[in-house]
């Protein structure tokens, strides 16, 4: 199957940093593709690039298999690219309604007394949140009084909605507890049945393992290449991310509880 | 808004919410018991002192007018998650600018009111440009701006007219089609109407016997109360409004989805910019006369009736209907301890204690929407 977005051989240099030396990626419809690394791996500034918050140095973003160049996030989600970060995803004091449809608010009437249309958007809110399992107690139901989880849904929801063809999920899973976290690996699964690429960035093997088809590992800036599913383990993904020899050694010692 | 959920959808771990806690949520909450206070507190100690008779309603109307001309600009952009300090001086420095440039270097009044408008709007704009492209925060940014348009407001009152009060502003405001927009009076019909009916008081000597002690609504008040209602439609009602609470509550969350929070925030310091030259203008066509420390402590003034009307410091959050009722109480307080024969110096005292219980209730609510505990 041909790849919705195709990043090849990308590098980003700040000032005298090499972020990214050269790293290649590509995700296909349908599929959950884990993008694993330690904490300055580059994890980051890599989605960054494909969201187009950045620009790369060098290399291509092939979109649909042409050259894209995108100047803002902006253009990156016209062509189809969603991102959820983990903890910038929504805005607490915003009812769920107005957060869901934030950028991109429905409007009803003429010039100049075109309003927001919040019938139509508290409607469709619900609907779509009642689709991922989440009930509201009302749309207007500020965001802040959702679990982390919750949010991180709500989020997909959106993206999802909103026609993404490709969703990335930055650490998704990080900072929630175990049945949340539960919670957002089914919304995954459940998001890649619909034929959604979904790039999924994590450093806990554990989870990317539960929901992943292909894994790529960064280290320090630099790719070591795309395992499929059912071609590595736990230990071996852990062994990539750190770079080998000092975990293993750590490992030994805390008797493999990592 | 329950209903719409059936009940096989409904989480058991969610609690019902109380219609007192959905109320407290509501940020113009604060802002309406407080208008309620003030009002019977002045009913009891003021009752019978003209207060609550003609002159005397329109007394306060105005100088809560005043404050709420101000409190809609600076509550937009506070909620877009920005101050502006320099509304004071500002309004001084457009007032300046209208007379210098109509009284004494004889640009037609209309011109100079436009062109100060313009110009005004445009400080505004380089205001936020500042801020945006600095990264500084509002605070310092128009800080800056408070001192530097005071200080260019009062030398150039000096250098061309040596003196810091510029009359003769009424002479030209009496031939001019847009000076009635801000100075002039509405409704007079009506008052004259009232006055034979015997509902209002008249005159009863000199040479205005028989008139209505009132003899119209001043522009400023239609001002305000415009202002308001297109404040409130804009914030509450319309995608950009979404955009407002969007930049203040986090600018990032919001740049990522696509809201361009810099052109929303920097509109904000320019609509600021434009609510402190309707009021510059409006005070200059009502004295004649404009003055180079006009509008002194006015930026603190407007952030007060913010907040007073449940808005949060940190932006994301407020009513301009709020920013109303806060301008009303702080103009109901000034003019009613006048009335009450109070020690002037005692509203200070009073306005710090309402400020402080406002914004321990602000705090407050803000704990009870996002949950934190």
């Amino acid at each position: 199957m041909a790849a919705i977005v195709e990043m090849k051989d990308i590098t980003k240099h700040f000032g005298h940093v090499i972020a990214l030396a050269g790293v290649s990626f590509d995700i296909r419809a349908g599929e959950c593709h884990c993008l694993l690394g330690d904490n300055g791996a580059g994890k980051s500034t890599f989605i960054k690039i494909m969201s187009g918050v950045y620009k790369p140095s060098g290399g291509e973003v092939l979109v649909e298999g042409t050259p894209t160049l995108f100047q803002s996030p902006r253009d990156a989600m016209t062509a189809g690219i969603a991102t959820v970060y983990q903890d910038l995803a929504m805005i607490p004091l915003m009812s769920v309604s107005r957060n869901f449809w934030m950028g991109r608010e429905p409007e009803r009437g003429v010039w100049p007394f075109r309003t927001f249309d919040t019938a139509k958007a508290d409607d469709i809110t619900v609907k779509e949140m009642r689709k991922m399992g989440i009930s509201l107690r009302g749309p207007d139901q500020a965001v802040g009084t959702l679990s982390g989880g919750e949010r991180q849904t709500v989020a997909i929801a959106r993206a999802v909605y909103f026609g993404a063809k490709v969703l990335i999920l930055d650490e998704p899973t990080s900072a929630l507890g175990v049945r949340q976290t539960a919670n957002v690996l089914s919304t995954i699964d459940r998001v890649r049945k619909q034929g959604i690429g979904v790039v999924f960035i994590t450093h806990n093997v554990r989870h990317a393992l539960a929901v992943g088809d292909r894994f790529t590992v960064l280290n320090r800036g630099q790719t070591l290449g795309t395992a499929e599913r059912g071609t590595v383990d736990a230990a071996a993904l852990q062994d990539m991310m750190a770079g080998g020899q000092e975990l293993a050694l750590l490992e030994s010692s805390l008797g493999g509880t990592i | 808004m329950t209903d719409v959920i059936p009940d096989a959808l409904k989480d058991e771990r969610i609690k019902p919410v109380s219609p007192l806690r959905r109320a407290l949520i509501r940020p113009e909450l604060g802002g309406i018991c407080g208008t309620i206070l003030v009002f019977l507190l002045f009913a009891v100690i003021a009752g019978d002192s003209g207060m609550f008779a003609a002159e005397g309603v329109m007394n306060w109307t105005v100088v809560s007018a005043q404050f709420m001309v101000i409190a809609v600009g600076a509550c937009l952009l506070m909620i877009a998650g920005e101050f502006d300090l320099s509304t004071g001086s500002m309004i001084g420095f457009s007032g300046v600018m209208i007379a210098i440039l109509s009284v004494h270097i004889g640009v037609p009044l209309w011109l100079a009111i436009i062109a100060t408008f313009v110009f005004c709007i445009l400080l505004g704009g380089v205001n936020g440009w500042l801020v945006i492209r600095t990264g500084l925060p509002s605070f310092i940014v128009t800080l800056a701006f408070l001192y530097i348009l005071r200080g260019l407001t009062i030398w150039g009152s000096i250098y061309f007219t040596r003196q810091t009060i510029i009359g003769g502003v009424a002479e030209k405001a009496a031939t001019d089609w847009l000076a009635p927009i801000f100075g002039g009076k509405v409704l007079g019909w009506l008052f004259t109407w009232m006055g034979e009916a015997g509902w209002i008081a008249t005159f009863t000597r000199g040479n205005r016997a028989g008139q209505p002690v009132i003899d119209g609504i001043p522009m400023l008040v239609v001002w305000a109360i415009v202002l308001v209602i297109f404040g409130h439609w804009l914030l509450t009602r319309t995608k950009f409004g979404n955009w407002i609470f969007a930049a203040g509550g986090d600018a990032l969350a919001a740049r990522y989805v696509g809201v361009p929070v810099n052109r929303v925030k920097i509109l904000m310091f320019m609509f600021s910019a434009f609510c402190a030259c309707v009021f510059a203008t409006c005070q200059v066509m009502e004295f004649g006369s404009a003055a180079a420390d006009r509008g002194l402590l006015k930026e603190f003034e407007a952030i007060i009736c913010v907040v007073i009307g449940g808005a949060l410091l940190t932006g994301g959050y407020g009513s301009v209907i709020g920013a109303a009722l806060g301008a009303i109480i702080f103009g109901v307080v000034q003019q009613g301890l006048f009335f009450a024969n109070a020690e002037s110096s005692l509203f200070r005292v009073f306005l710090g204690l309402i400020l402080l219980t406002a914004v321990i209730m602000n705090t407050y609510i803000r704990r009870i929407i996002t949950g934190e505990r």
